[in-house]
């Protein structure tokens, strides 16, 4: 850095994104400084629990022989929990999409690597606010004193205060967030293997539907660690807000749950932990440059709610900038027009793609909750409790009684209302 | 298990002065108080007596939620100082 605290790139946030980003400027050879505000790179990260292999690979070749990685996911169960019952979907196969991490972890392996490859890490400092030039970005202002660059790149996370600083972004809606809450629950090595049916570096994800998030728009998830399980769940944050809810109290009710208890028995609480989940999709992604700016990872939006994917999209995103911004410091030229060929490389990959697919997903799944998160998740399970029981009735009695409490326990329009929505839904996806 | 003992695995550095600052009479007509309930942490507690928040910023796990669902959108919410706030070992 010059005297006068002058480097090529300033990156504000040490999480995936903002690593990944730091780390192909540093390996192009251009000066870049990282700022995380927590006292080391990971301290202030919480996710559900898998970083995804080929994505990470494409910024870190070797991490699944060196980074501190916990399991690696040969199980995807999809578990549908009613009030007692539950209905479980497995997909296995011994294969190595995902690791689960600990942040803590993962993200300080990330950010030693990028450290290696000459990134300048600032930790313990916040960035208070961005320093412009009439419209242009030029730097950052911390608690202790102000730090200039060409470019400035904004990996903030979640509640991205500066991109809504300098207008890049309005204010975040309640329906735009889920809220995280989770726990990580110590047990011994062997009996995460017994009761997940894994062997020692093998790990299983859950999914959960319903039960205690029964018509609100949440979903619970599991992941195995080498020595811990976690458990967590994420509400959006107008359900909530709508209906009184205590985050850790949902979590509580999940847990005591029949199907779920079993598996986290004896355990102790090692950490409780909660976070943000961007959930807003394609049509809340904020504007991505500006002069001087980039945003990349969870400041973006970019998160595919429905495939459990974030830091792939994180590390993805910062990549891209990261290429944007060698172009522009060779060309030494730092306009939106230049910064914008991030935006566009962005357009051109899955993220946006993905984002796109799903663009009416939320709305829809707003609209209809408390069915599709509701009602035909209990549906599922009486029909399993139906086709499982011996009861001396006639199995075409049982069929019938089923079909037909269909129709009667919910109004024909609802039940059509449902059918477009779907239809609405597939439609958007697969067109 | 209750709240405290789930706090109580965290590890913190709690700042004098706390980061998080409700606008009193926004509060006092704030009709949801949704801070009190959807807080992971539960910071805020009504005071009907003192007629204010009572807010526990030490045990704030900075998610962030208590300033977007805050009715009156009045919270001022900042991140505590670099070196405090909460430290998460198993996120």
């Amino acid at each position: 850095m010059t005297d006068n605290n002058k480097t090529d790139v300033i990156v504000v946030g040490a999480g995936p994104a903002g690593i990944a980003c730091a780390i192909t400027l540093a390996r192009a050879g251009k000066e870049v400084v990282l700022i995380e505000r927590g006292s080391f790179a990971g301290s202030k990260n919480v996710f559900g629990g898998a970083i995804y292999t080929q994505p990470t690979k494409e910024i870190f070749p070797d991490f699944e022989t060196e980074a501190p990685v916990e399991r690696c996911n040969i199980e995807h169960k999809f578990m549908i929990l009613g009030k007692k019952d539950s209905t479980t979907i497995t997909y296995r196969k011994e294969d190595n999409v995902s690791y689960s991490v600990i942040r803590a972890k993962f993200d300080r392996w990330m950010a030693e690597e990028a450290k290696k490859a000459g990134v300048i890490l600032v930790e313990e400092t916040v960035v208070k606010e961005l320093i412009k030039n009439g419209t242009t970005v030029v730097g950052v202002r911390t608690e202790l004193e102000d730090y200039f660059a060409n470019i400035v790149i904004l990996a903030d996370g979640v509640n991205s205060l500066l991109a809504r600083s300098i207008g890049l972004r309005k204010d975040i809606e309640t329906r735009d967030v889920a809220l995280s809450v989770k726990e990580v629950i110590k047990l011994d090595k062997d009996t995460i293997n017994n009761r997940f049916n894994v062997g020692n570096s093998q790990g299983v994800i859950g999914e959960i539907f319903g039960g205690a998030m029964s018509g609100i728009l949440g979903l619970g998830f599991m992941y195995t660690n080498v020595d811990s399980v976690t458990i967590g769940l994420g509400v959006t944050l107008d359900d909530l807000v709508e209906n009184n809810y205590r985050p850790f109290e949902i979590l509580e009710q999940l847990k005591q749950h029949p199907s779920i208890a079993p598996l986290i028995e004896g355990g102790t609480l090692k950490e409780y932990s909660a976070h943000l989940i961007p959930e807003g999709g394609y049509r809340k992604v904020p504007q991505l440059c500006d002069n001087g700016v980039m945003v990349i990872g969870d400041a973006a939006m970019l998160v595919n709610n429905l495939h459990w994917e974030g830091t792939n999209l994180a590390m993805i995103s910062g990549k891209l900038a990261g290429e944007t911004a060698i172009q522009a410091l060779d060309k030494e030229n730092y306009s939106k027009k230049t910064l914008c060929e991030y935006e566009k490389a962005l357009k051109k990959s899955f993220i946006m793609k993905d984002l796109k697919t799903y663009k009416d997903l939320m709305n829809i799944a707003h609209a209809r909750k408390k069915a599709f998160m509701g009602y035909y998740l209990n549906k599922i399970n009486s029909f399993f409790e139906m086709f499982t029981s011996v009861n001396s009735i006639p199995k075409k009695e049982g069929y019938h009684k089923f079909i037909k409490s269909i129709f009667t326990d919910r109004k024909f329009t609802e039940l059509l209302k449902d059918i477009w929505a779907l239809l609405r839904l597939i439609w958007s996806i697969l067109l | 298990m209750n709240i405290d003992k789930k706090l109580f695995t965290l590890k913190y550095s709690p700042d004098i002065q706390s980061h998080l600052k409700p606008n009193k009479k926004d509060c006092k007509n704030c009709k949801t108080k949704a801070c009190t309930f959807i807080c992971p942490a539960q910071v805020y507690e009504w005071s009907e007596e003192k007629q204010e928040l009572i807010v526990r910023y030490e045990n704030c796990l900075e998610c962030g939620a208590c300033r977007i669902a805050c009715e009156h959108k009045s919270l001022d919410w900042k991140y505590p100082k670099g070196t405090k706030g909460v430290t998460f070992k198993q996120g």
